[in-house]
């Protein structure tokens, strides 16, 4: 009844919205959020297009596993983060180039 | 019926993230998400996979947005988490964004093209246990090595200087 | 023995290479034994080799011993074996037999070298070369005694490198070598296209059978000769010889007088096939022996150095070699190799002596009167003048004799009058040498008076064997008139060269020759004798007559100087020209250049690193885009 179509227009979009968010916003925080909204445009992606083709089960365990290791990733990163906050008091990306080549 | 919710769920889930990007208070922005990925995991209902919808409910609204929310209550700035000015950012942003979407929507345009139907059946969460454990045993068996290197990465990160 | 004459090369290769190894950890003693025995040994089975060879069934000779298959490309296929038979069995107890005394003598003569080790693994190093040369049973594996007799001459002549004079001549006769072998190779080249194999026997058979065109067999007999003009120090390219008395006595004894310079007529005489089937290249060689004979006897005419007289005597002796295979003869030349290897090795030995016991002095200026004090040396050295001369009953007279004979009856009249002419000149400057260095006043340095002595039995012992045989071994080849029967010496070739190719004169003018040449003989010696004998103030007005020629003469025609500009110094000059545009230019260039161009690259690459996360995922983010458009797009 939904077309597929349909889930996957909305998959762009949040993807898209994602990739702006991350450019728009200036603290690392609010970017690594931007981040997990890409996750799940992907995941809705995965979804709809493996039960389009038929096999809808292995969509699901993709986005099982996506799940998890973002959970995973969600709390290494956020470790970080508050490293970096810790060493300089401030999260704004704009403050940090000390890599620089 | 279910093409009623899929519109009103797609469209709150769209409008959070938007009111996500423009506001600029750092909770305020988790909140939104929060809400947000609640109404995608009705999306998922939508699509025949139950436990996926609730995994997503339960694990990324109910656990790492709350995650984020701690964070933001140790170290965050609070209202104050501008938007990015500088010009050349931004707009390589938006003209690259622009071209992704013109260049996935190409990539897609199979399923695009109405009218177009799912051929799938509708799953049950118990075969899902049986695929975790037959086919996909290996990774699932990694996963979890994954989290648990990503558990004792958190600890020792997450350490005071001097302690041991 | 068909089985055991392939150790004859080796034994002296395992001795050098121990010596090389371990030489410097070893006593004197010891390496100088281990040294001559394996060249002794080497010879004591030459010798059982050559009689068994001569008690067997000749039908059976050559006895070939292939060791391992060495070369095999597609057609071209060159075996490593070895090959006895009479030309090879007759070389190999020239090279052990005298290297075996030469060897000894150096026991003595190195004594305080301190480079002792190093000297005898080379001179083992050499005689395996000589040997693996003249037993080879292919002309490929000849080719690598050749170089490999080569590469020994230089390190031997250049042996007291530190002296810059030594390094200069080991490189000189390097290289003048190299460009004889040049000639040399391409003539291996041709004769493996004529013939269809590298093996001696197969060659034969093959260009004798008249299917290859005579102009291809002149050809490569004329490429093979160049090889040899390098090799044996004809002209043009002889003038590395005389620079190569540079190097310590024993040496220029072994390898400038007795066996290396004379590969080259055992390589004429071996290839008789090509030159009896090409009287072009015949003649060229014959011709360029005599005038090389000639030339090398004006020279040596009026040089102050001991050795320098030798050398340019050996360059001349190794024409008349040529004459003989050059006219056919090639038993003659060979037989005059045979005799030659005794008395000129005594002749550089018995010189070894005189500076041994005057401390090093070569110019004869600085000698006279030895006589006295050297009882034991000037008899031999007496002997070896001699036989050079042509005197009657010493080798050389047999010899030389042999080869005029033949000349004249086959080669024609001008070749004939050079031998003679070189024959007049040689008794004269070798009596020359005898009566300045063993006559007259004594005009030594100060200081030598007092120490002047014989040199020990280590070394005397060998001049007497090699006296010893200069004056008998002449009497191998008595010529017909005198009462000898057919000459022995060419039915033993007989093998390898052919019968036929001696010609048998009539009584009457083998007489008239026999005299002419020992009247030439005794004119040189007489006008030696008169010259720096009676009439001692009579050369220096002779020179004070004719200064230009004199000093031509002295300059050695001033050739060396001729090839200096007219090939050493254009060579040398392109090639630095070459090096500047070519080496430093293009090569350097290029690398210099492609390391500035990296540190460029990544100096452009560095604007990328900018710091910042956004700039980061920025790039990554067009990365993206970029891949997935080209997948769509393609």
């Amino acid at each position: 009844m939904i077309p597929p179509g349909g889930f996957l227009i909305l998959s762009l979009i949040l993807f898209v919205f994602g990739v702006i968010a991350f450019f728009v916003k200036k603290d690392f925080l609010t970017m690594f959020m931007a981040v997990e909204i890409m996750l799940n445009a992907a995941n809705l992606a995965f979804l709809a297009l493996s039960k389009w083709r038929g096999f809808p089960l292995d969509g699901q365990v993709i986005v099982f596993f996506i799940m998890t290791v973002a959970a995973a990733e969600a709390v290494v990163g956020l470790a970080i983060i508050r490293l970096v906050y810790r060493r300089r008091k401030t999260v704004r990306a704009g403050d940090w180039h000390r890599l620089k080549g | 019926m279910a093409i009623f919710l899929f519109v009103v769920l797609s469209f709150f889930t769209v409008a959070s993230v938007t009111a996500m990007i423009v506001s600029r208070n750092q909770a305020h922005n988790a909140l939104l998400l929060v809400f947000a990925f609640s109404c995608l995991g009705g999306v998922f209902g939508l699509l025949d996979a139950p436990f996926v919808a609730v995994a997503q409910i339960i694990v990324y609204a109910g656990a790492i947005m709350v995650l984020f929310l701690f964070a933001i209550m140790m170290f965050g700035s609070g209202a104050n988490s501008p938007l990015e000015k500088m010009p050349a950012v931004v707009a390589a942003a938006v003209v690259l964004s622009v071209i992704l979407l013109i260049e996935l929507s190409a990539a897609f345009r199979a399923v695009l093209r109405p009218p177009g139907s799912f051929t799938g059946a509708a799953s049950d969460p118990a075969e899902l246990g049986d695929l975790l454990f037959t086919k996909y045993l290996y990774p699932f068996e990694l996963t979890s090595a994954l989290i648990i290197a990503g558990l004792v990465g958190a600890v020792v990160l997450g350490k005071k200087k001097g302690e041991e | 023995m068909t089985d055991f004459f392939w150790l004859i090369p080796v034994l002296p290769a395992v001795s050098s290479f121990i010596l090389m190894v371990a030489g410097r950890r070893l006593p004197k003693k010891y390496i100088s034994a281990q040294a001559c025995l394996a060249v002794l040994v080497s010879f004591i089975i030459s010798l059982l080799g050559w009689l068994r060879m001569a008690g067997a069934d000749a039908r059976t000779v050559p006895w070939i011993k292939p060791l391992f298959s060495w070369i095999a490309a597609g057609s071209f296929q060159a075996r490593f074996a070895l090959q006895w038979d009479p030309l090879a069995g007759l070389m190999a107890l020239v090279v052990t037999g005298v290297g075996f005394l030469i060897h000894v003598y150096s026991a003595g003569y190195m004594s305080g070298d301190k480079s002792y080790a190093r000297y005898f693994a080379l001179l083992n190093l050499f005689t395996f070369a000589m040997l693996l040369l003249v037993m080879a049973s292919n002309i490929v594996l000849m080719f690598v005694g050749w170089e490999g007799v080569g590469l020994c001459s230089y390190l031997l002549i250049g042996f007291w490198f530190e002296k810059p004079e030594a390094a200069a001549a080991g490189k000189k006769a390097f290289l003048y070598n190299r460009v004889g072998d040049t000639g040399f190779l391409a003539g291996i080249l041709f004769l493996w296209a004529a013939a269809g194999s590298a093996e001696f026997l197969e060659i034969d058979a093959s260009l004798a059978s008249g299917r290859v065109s005579p102009a291809l067999i002149t050809l490569i007999g004329l490429l093979l000769f160049v090889g040899a003009m390098g090799k044996s120090a004809q002209i043009p390219l002889y003038v590395w010889l005389p620079d190569a008395m540079e190097g310590p006595t024993p040496v220029s004894a072994l390898i400038h007088a007795a066996t290396m310079v004379t590969a080259g007529v055992y390589m004429v005489a071996r290839m008789n096939v090509v030159y009896r089937l090409s009287d072009t290249a015949s003649s060229v060689v014959a011709v360029v022996g005599a005038v090389t004979a000639l030339f090398a006897a004006t020279i040596a005419l009026v040089q102050n150095d001991i050795k320098r007289v030798l050398a340019y005597s050996t360059i001349s002796q190794i024409g008349y070699m040529f004459i003989g295979c050059g006219v056919g003869a090639y038993a003659a030349g060979m037989f005059h190799l045979f005799t030659h290897s005794f008395f000129k090795s005594l002749l550089f030995l018995g010189a070894g002596s005189v500076m041994h016991a005057l401390g090093g002095e070569t110019d004869m200026r600085k000698m006279g009167g030895l006589r006295f004090y050297l009882p034991r040396t000037y008899p031999v050295f007496l002997i070896g003048s001699l036989a050079i001369a042509g005197i009657p009953f010493f080798s050389g007279f047999f010899s030389k004799d042999a080869i005029l004979t033949q000349a004249f009856l086959r080669g024609g009249l001008f070749v004939w009058i050079l031998g003679i002419l070189t024959a007049v000149m040689t008794a004269f400057y070798m009596f020359r040498l005898v009566f300045l260095t063993f006559f007259g006043e004594e005009r030594f340095e100060p200081g030598h008076r007092g120490r002047i002595h014989e040199p020990p039995p280590v070394m005397t012992f060998p001049l007497a064997v090699l006296a010893l045989f200069s004056t008998v071994s002449g009497f191998l080849w008595i010529p017909e008139v005198v009462g000898g029967r057919a000459p022995w010496f060419s039915r033993y070739l007989g093998s390898v060269i052919p019968p036929g190719t001696e010609s048998h004169p009539r009584a009457l003018t083998e007489w008239a020759l026999i005299i002419v040449s020992v009247a030439a003989a005794l004119t040189g010696i007489f006008m030696a004798f008169y010259l720096y004998r009676r009439r001692p103030a009579l050369p220096h007005q002779m020179v004070r007559r004719w200064p230009r020629a004199y000093r031509v003469l002295v300059n050695k025609f001033y050739v060396d100087e001729v090839y200096r500009s007219l090939v050493i110094n254009p060579v040398v000059r392109a090639s630095e020209r070459l090096h500047e545009v070519f080496d430093l230019g293009v090569i350097d260039g290029a690398v210099n250049g492609s390391a500035r161009g990296a540190g460029l690259l990544g100096k452009a690459l560095n604007l990328l690193q900018t710091g910042y996360v956004k700039d980061y995922a920025l790039a990554f983010f067009l990365g993206a885009v970029l891949i997935l458009g080209y997948f769509l797009l393609f």
